[in-house]
């Protein structure tokens, strides 16, 4: 056990905390108005969000192993680096650099399995900020089942004509874009017929319906498709891989859901608002039943992010099985996620339950809603009933889920 | 950086739990609880010690063999999976490290270099110190103890015992002074064993430095409470390991019953709650070794939090069983008490909780 990660890491250390010192507390002018994880405290310079993300590249600090060419930094992949940046940044309350579908997942897709063309073309300004994109994969009838998806891909003419329809899909209405996936190939095995495809989301034919979720927030969409028409070439992979191409990214989707640090940021805010708030007077933390659950969590949430050194260890030294850690993060991260957000609103009571921009709101009503939103993320990405079925087959070698005929 | 076990420790382990294996098999573990087996048991115990058991933690100018607490934890997680029915958490832990932190230079040339040799074995009574059940209470005055200690770990036949006031003063007795009065408890587990004390005037050697400072008492509680983690963690992994070998040969409906959801479900949850709880026991243990400021609201977390999910995995596993795992042939029921006793012991979750609160200054 080595839980230094060596000299050569302390000058990068210093530097990060450094670049943290210099823009603590700054803000954005262009901030979208969203409960937000953490707590920024606003009081420094003030920028937008695009000049921030910039900044980041140009440090270093995001998009590190992208190559320059595509508007990354052009670095080394450091994984250790990625760990420095993102606790120096979470301990300074710093926000991190952009995320989203495009750069956690069309980024390493491209990067993985697209052509010249597509890297020079979308990588760099996704990773500015420029491009959004959203994810189109689920439909009506096939969200766990996705590989039943039936949205229709014909070429023609050297076009892509699409029809079908998408549902779910999370910030197709701020998007430009979106990947996609399509069933190209009618006749094969049901994995074997999908593509993997971008779309503009002006293009002609393509509508998008809000749809809203329980947070009463933007959040997602249906989208329609009706002969819209894109070129041959807007296709990741062949024709009829779009299955595999979407695979690589899919371990991206869940790594990026469920971030430790982040959940022990929200037990520490917990804490303090436990030493804050009062019940007949006396302050929730000196309530033992309380204190007890409080404890609980805070265990599980350090044995969670235990769990993660663990699997980073594993990225770096060969070698070192943690297959089922690797495994179990977004099954035990989102329920984590969630019942500590629950716990927080439970031991407010009713206070916990104000919203928006009621009167004696806590936190700008962020547990609340996050406890609401962890709950669509146990379900969005793989529900927990299938990460248990992926647990228990790949992991534990049990038994498939039996085949239906006609599937 | 590396977060595991090292390829030394996972060696040492995989001789333990080998060694298990082969002289330790259910069924002799049958024999032992039930009391017809004390010489095997006898020859158990002295294997282990031969692989160095009784010294891993005992620095080397005591004839220890100066090891970590990381590398005992790695052990006690093999002798939870394959059930070892010999003392570990206290004669060899907890007597040790109380000893190295609380003893004079004379007490620990006396008292640590007879116990590498194993010449010398002590029982830990710390329950009261932790939480008085049943008004026991010990006092200790001008070196003699008086007393009743409840609940005292790794006692029968040890030829020493160690006591603690309320104070976390500690002192060690010899097992066959006059006025130590010593019943034998039946709990559940029966791998293991536990005594009852009572002592009048007993003359007690306390060690010097715990007569100023709670560091001896703090850090054998501690390294306790995760050797005690780590063998719940073993034993719940045994478990894991049984009712996924079971749900692959048991059929009903003409299924094998692990391809029945539920039971799958059950496995894969069984298999999420543990995974974390080695990082957490190791991180402990590391903790322990490196860290001091964090160490003992980690070893609360860790011993709390796999007190919790061993519990949750030894009903699962017993249920993915059926009405197999309810009987005494299966024998699922041996670890089922070994979590259970591990649980209570030194500090049964809730209690451990509250003392993790005030850990923090809650
Ligand atoms: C907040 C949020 C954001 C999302 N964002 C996107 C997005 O951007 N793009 C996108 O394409 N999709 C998105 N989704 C869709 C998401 O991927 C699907 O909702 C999810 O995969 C589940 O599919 P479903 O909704 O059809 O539920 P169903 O598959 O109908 O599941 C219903 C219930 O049945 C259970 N179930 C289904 N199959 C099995 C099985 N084999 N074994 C056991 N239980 C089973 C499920 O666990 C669940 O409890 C999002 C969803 C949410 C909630």
């Amino acid at each position: 056990m080595d839980l230094n990660y060596g000299s050569q890491y302390e000058d990068f250390k210093i530097e990060v905390q450094d670049f943290c010192k210099e823009w603590h507390g700054i803000n954005f002018s262009d901030a979208a108005k969203t409960p937000m994880s953490q707590n920024f405290e606003s009081n420094g310079k003030t920028i937008k969000r695009s000049e921030w993300q910039s900044i980041l590249i140009e440090k270093g600090y995001t998009a590190r192993s992208v190559p320059k060419e595509y508007g990354g930094y052009g670095g080394e992949s450091d994984i250790i680096k990625n760990r420095i940046i993102a606790t120096e940044f979470s301990n300074a309350k710093i926000p991190s650099a952009m995320g989203g579908q495009g750069i956690d997942m069309l980024v390493p897709t491209l990067l993985e399995l697209g052509t010249e063309e597509q890297k020079k073309q979308y990588i760099k300004p996704t990773l500015r900020g420029e491009m959004i994109w959203c994810q189109g994969y689920s439909e009506p009838n096939a969200g766990s089942d996705l590989a039943s998806l039936q949205t229709k891909g014909e070429l023609i003419d050297g076009n892509w004509v699409i029809n079908g329809q998408k549902i779910w899909t999370s910030t197709a209405q701020f998007s430009q874009m979106m990947f996609c996936l399509v069933r190209t190939e009618p006749d094969a095995q049901k994995h074997a017929g999908i593509s993997y495809i971008l779309i503009p989301m002006d293009t002609p034919g393509l509508e998008i319906r809000p749809l809203v979720d329980m947070t009463l927030k933007p959040g997602f969409n249906e989208v329609f498709f009706t002969d819209v028409t894109v070129p041959e070439g807007n296709i990741i992979g062949k024709r009829g891989e779009g299955w595999a191409v979407a695979n690589a990214t899919l371990g991206h989707e869940r790594g990026a859901l469920t971030d430790p640090n982040a959940t022990m940021n929200r037990v520490n805010s917990l804490i303090n608002r436990m030493k804050k708030e009062t019940i007949d007077g006396k302050r929730l933390i000196d309530i033992p039943v309380y204190r007890d659950k409080l404890i609980a969590i805070q265990a599980k949430v350090t044995a969670f992010q235990s769990n993660s050194l663990r699997v980073l260890s594993s990225k770096i030294n060969k070698g070192q099985d943690t297959k089922i850690a690797g495994m179990i993060q977004k099954l035990v991260g989102t329920e984590l996620r969630h019942e500590l957000e629950g716990f927080a609103v439970d031991i407010m009571g009713e206070l916990g339950t104000l919203y928006e921009d009621s009167p004696n709101l806590r936190d700008g009503g962020s547990w609340q809603f996050l406890y609401m939103y962890y709950l669509g993320l146990i379900i969005g990405g793989g529900t927990s009933q299938i990460q248990k079925n992926i647990i228990s087959e790949r992991g534990l070698g049990m038994p498939r889920e039996p085949k239906v005929q006609g599937n | 950086m590396y977060f595991g076990l090292s390829e030394d420790q996972i060696f040492f382990q995989e001789n333990v739990s080998k060694f298990l294996e082969d002289q330790s098999n259910l069924d002799v573990i049958r024999k032992i609880t039930e009391g017809e087996a004390n010489e095997i048991q006898q020859e158990i115990h002295d294997g282990l010690l031969n692989l160095g058991l009784s010294s891993l933690l005992i620095p080397e100018q005591y004839g220890g063999l100066g090891l970590d607490l990381l590398f005992a934890t790695a052990v006690s997680q093999s002798l939870g999976e394959g059930l070892g029915p010999i003392p570990f958490a206290g004669s060899y832990i907890m007597a040790p490290l109380a000893i190295m932190h609380g003893g004079n230079k004379e007490q620990k040339n006396n008292y640590l270099i007879k116990m590498s040799e194993n010449s010398m074995r002590i029982g830990v009574g710390f329950s009261e110190y932790i939480g008085a059940r049943d008004n026991a209470n010990i006092s200790i005055n001008d070196n003699k103890i008086s007393g009743r200690a409840l609940f005292v770990i790794d006692a029968k036949d040890a030829s020493h015992l160690m006591f603690s006031d309320k104070n976390g003063m500690i002192g060690i007795v010899e097992s066959s002074s006059s006025g130590i009065e010593i019943t034998e408890l039946v709990a559940v587990d029966k791998t293991r064993n536990f005594l009852e004390v009572q002592l009048k005037d007993v003359d007690i050697d306390i060690l010097e430095l715990t007569s100023t400072s709670k560091e001896a008492i703090d850090k054998s509680i501690d390294a306790g409470r995760i050797i005690l983690a780590a063998d719940s963690l073993g034993a719940s992994q045994a478990l894991i390991d049984k009712a996924v070998e079971y749900s692959k040969e048991r059929k009903q409906f003409n299924r094998v019953i692990g391809s029945f959801q539920a039971v799958k479900h059950m496995c894969a949850e069984m298999a999420a709650d543990l995974e974390p709880c080695y990082a957490l026991v190791w991180h402990a243990a590391h903790c322990f070794d490196n860290s001091p400021d964090e160490s003992r609201l980690m070893a609360c977390h860790a011993k709390s939090h796999v007190s919790e999910v061993s519990k949750t995995i030894g009903k699962k596993a017993t249920e993915v069983h059926g009405g197999m795992g309810f009987t005494d042939l299966m024998g699922v029921h041996y670890w089922f008490k070994r979590i259970g006793v591990n649980r209570q012991t030194l500090g049964a979750p809730e209690v451990i909780r509250e003392e993790a609160a005030r850990i923090q200054n809650f």
